[in-house]
């Protein structure tokens, strides 16, 4: 049940709000290389530690793969790391992604959504998080600068609780630079929410291990006669904690909402889905497009609900199925492509669908790359051109189509 | 006091039947470095034939707190056990940095010059083998004029060794040595003195490497020791810009200053065997011209 407080109404953009989050996370370690347009979350807690407001190690490292490599190892010492990037920088961190992931190490990373070249973009889509999808991180997507700010907070909750590192994507300039009010929680609050960090790692002389070691494919004995993992058991574990982790990840929105009133206890949003035959899907501040497009075609008497994605890794497959079980059409729309095939969030969609005994129509539209403006309007043509070509055929069509000139 | 064979600490943080090959220097020169910090540290280590010595899951055959991290991370790696360490008040321990000059002079010297920029407390340590031999020979921005290798198979390489420790000694770092590991008394002072200082120490260890330089694993000690007579490595250590020689360059050079003819290095290593003539000319002028420089420099003669 929602408590009542004070809200601490704040107009602030989404570099703000994270950087907000991050302080109040009392994060102990952050390293970050700037880049747009992430850079002001940095130099927001670059100023937060110089100024004596964050007691944290600020180390403006020279470049993305360092300030993973900083977070991996104050991590396995026992601090709470942070860092946040975009597009380039997040790419150039790949290999450190999956050494964060496979070391499990409950880092948070906030990746301000942008374009990725050639040719340079600054602007807005979100090819660069779902090109780490499978790094072994949990992904949450945002859809406005509040749930930025809670979405963080959650992360080191969700993180150390399953020892996965977590991803909190928000779009680019959309969110991270356009103000909005945001409830700022009470520092004492988001204490009383997030214990302090219990590693699961030891770095001492008395007492020493070594970690990461050269690991063979199958289990070994170790020199006290019992059996230790291969690596495929390693990775299995990896993979079984992301599975588990759907339940931390409502558990700690069930206990935020407990705390400040804000109900984060579901894995993806649901707007007029009650009755829905029609169901847009989206993810991040997209989603938020795609309900002023259903509005509209509420309107014009169409039955059209949206489904929101917030939880992209794990992905909530039994959640959606039952959340589409009355859909006869999807319509996906992307902010990115997986080149060859369609976009990376439909493709999630169709295969938790295959095999249920939902038969519905899906359409996939790319949208928004390079930062390409994308008006609720077009969304709902592009729906209600998913409607007309059902009557030529209810097959899914092999690739999407794109929402641009050509 | 100093140390000699006789005082050195007893206590063994490698433990014995490790998987290097049989004459590593990297080996010898990494117990003694592990005996100057009495194990009162915690290790950094990037892929490389140090990641082979320290074993395999669940063994590890060295007896303090290690991380392994990706090839190129080693200079962050590094500078993220500090700062945790700082973050949670801990003090007293060493972060040590420990690669190979694959690790090192190339695909690793962007994050140590970030970490040597920024002064991180730590100590950084090159052993150098010459090669990437971890993965089997290939050349290296530390592989010498004219010696073979899986990359430069045929011709030798064509180009000169990339001089690492000058490059660490141009950040204006508070102490920056050379070392071999045929020299390990030298090696453990160093070392030792380096503890005690703060800010990024770098220290690079000549450590020959029989199955790459193609040598008989019983002549490891010699080919160290040849290459400080010949002055292709000199021993030495900067403190505050105070230019020392030490050890063996030292007693080179109070006694004249003497060195051995470079020629016998190059004719008895296999990896050696498509060197020219003019190829050791050249390098016997180099190493003439860098040890002229390096008696001048010296503040202890
Ligand atoms: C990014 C990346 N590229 C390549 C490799 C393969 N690799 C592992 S060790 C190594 C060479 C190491 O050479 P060096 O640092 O000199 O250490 P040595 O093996 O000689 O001791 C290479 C190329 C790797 N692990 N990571
Ligand atoms: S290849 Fe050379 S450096 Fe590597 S373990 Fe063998 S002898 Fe040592
Ligand atoms: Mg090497």
């Amino acid at each position: 049940m929602a408590v009542q407080r004070k809200s601490n109404m704040h107009i602030i953009d989404g570099n703000q709000s994270a950087a907000i989050a991050a302080k109040m996370s009392r994060v102990q370690v952050v390293a970050a290389y700037p880049i747009t347009p992430q850079t002001p979350l940095t130099e927001q807690l670059s100023q937060f530690v110089e100024q004596g407001e964050l007691k944290a190690e600020y180390v403006a490292v020279e470049s993305e793969h360092s300030a993973m490599a900083v977070c991996t190892s104050a991590s396995i010492v026992g601090a709470r790391a942070f860092t946040g990037t975009s597009s380039h920088g997040l790419a150039y961190m790949h290999e450190m992604l999956h050494w964060a992931a496979g070391a499990r190490l409950p880092i948070v990373l906030a990746c301000v959504n942008r374009a990725i070249g050639a040719p340079w973009n600054v602007l807005n889509d979100q090819q660069d998080s779902i090109s780490q999808r499978d790094t072994g991180w949990i992904q949450i997507y945002c859809r406005n600068n509040q749930e930025i700010m809670d979405t963080l907070i959650q992360a080191y909750r969700i993180a150390e609780q399953v020892y996965v590192p977590v991803m909190v994507c928000y779009d680019g300039y959309i969110l991270s630079h356009t103000e909005m009010p945001v409830d700022v929680p009470d520092q004492a609050d988001v204490d009383r929410y997030l214990p302090p960090y219990k590693p699961h790692t030891t770095l001492d002389p008395a007492n020493p291990k070594n970690y990461n070691l050269v690991t063979l494919a199958n289990p070994r004995i170790g020199v006290d006669g019992k059996l230790y993992h291969g690596y495929m058991e390693l990775r299995y574990l990896l993979q079984e904690a992301l599975q588990n982790s759907r339940e931390t990840i409502l558990q700690a929105g069930r206990e935020f909402n407990e705390i400040f009133g804000r109900d984060y206890a579901r894995m993806f949003w649901e707007d007029r889905s009650e009755d829905a035959e029609i169901t847009i899907v989206a993810m991040g501040s997209l989603a938020m497009e795609a309900i002023v497009a259903a509005d509209m075609l509420r309107e014009e008497g169409l039955k059209v609900g949206v489904l929101g994605l917030r939880v992209f890794r794990p992905f909530p497959k039994s959640d959606v199925v039952q959340a589409l079980r009355k859909s006869r059409l999807i319509v996906v729309f992307d902010k990115n492509i997986s080149y060859g095939s369609e976009g990376a969030t439909c493709s999630e969609i169709k295969s938790a669908l295959y095999g249920t005994y939902i038969n519905a129509s899906i359409r996939n539209f790319i949208v928004g790359l390079g930062g390409r403006d994308v008006k609720a309007r077009e969304l709902a043509e592009a729906t209600k051109k998913a409607i007309a070509s059902l009557k030529e055929t209810v097959i899914n069509p092999d690739y999407p189509e794109w929402i641009c000139q050509i | 006091m100093k140390a000699n064979a006789v005082n050195l600490i007893e206590k063994e943080w490698i433990l014995p039947g490790n998987r290097t090959c049989p004459g590593c220097a990297l080996s010898l020169a990494y117990r003694h470095v592990l005996k100057a910090l009495e194990g009162q540290c915690i290790v950094t280590v990037p892929a490389s034939c140090a990641t082979v010595l320290h074993g395999m899951y669940p063994i590890s055959a060295v007896n303090v707190p290690c991380v392994n991290t990706p090839f190129a991370s080693t200079g962050a790696s590094a500078t993220g056990l500090v700062a945790g360490l700082k973050a949670l008040g801990r003090k007293g321990i060493t972060v040590l940095a420990f690669a190979g000059d694959g690790g090192t002079h190339d695909i690793g010297i962007q994050s140590l010059s970030g970490a040597a920029e920024r002064q991180i407390d730590f100590m950084y340590i090159c052993y150098d083998n010459e090669g990437y031999m971890n993965t089997g020979n290939q050349r290296s921005g530390s592989t010498p004029l004219g010696a073979v290798s899986g990359t430069t198979p045929v011709l030798g390489k064509q180009q000169y060794q990339k001089d690492m420790t000058a490059i660490m000694e141009a950040h204006g770092l508070p102490f920056v040595a050379t070392c071999s590991a045929s020299y390990p008394l030298d090696l453990y002072e160093k070392v030792k003195k380096a503890r005690t200082i703060e800010g990024t120490r770098f220290i690079h260890i000549h450590t020959p490497c029989p199955p790459g330089w193609l040598f008989p694993f019983s002549d490891t000690i010699k080919f160290g020791e040849m290459a400080v007579e010949t002055g292709l490595v000199v021993l030495y250590e900067i403190e505050d810009g105070i230019f020392r020689l030490t050890s063996a360059s030292e007693s080179i050079a109070r006694k004249g200053g003497n060195l051995q003819p470079v020629r016998e290095y190059f004719t008895s290593q296999g990896r050696f065997k498509t060197i020219t003539e003019e190829q050791i000319d050249e390098l016997q002028e180099w190493v003439n011209a860098r040890w002229k420089q390096c008696l001048h420099r010296a503040t202890n003669l």
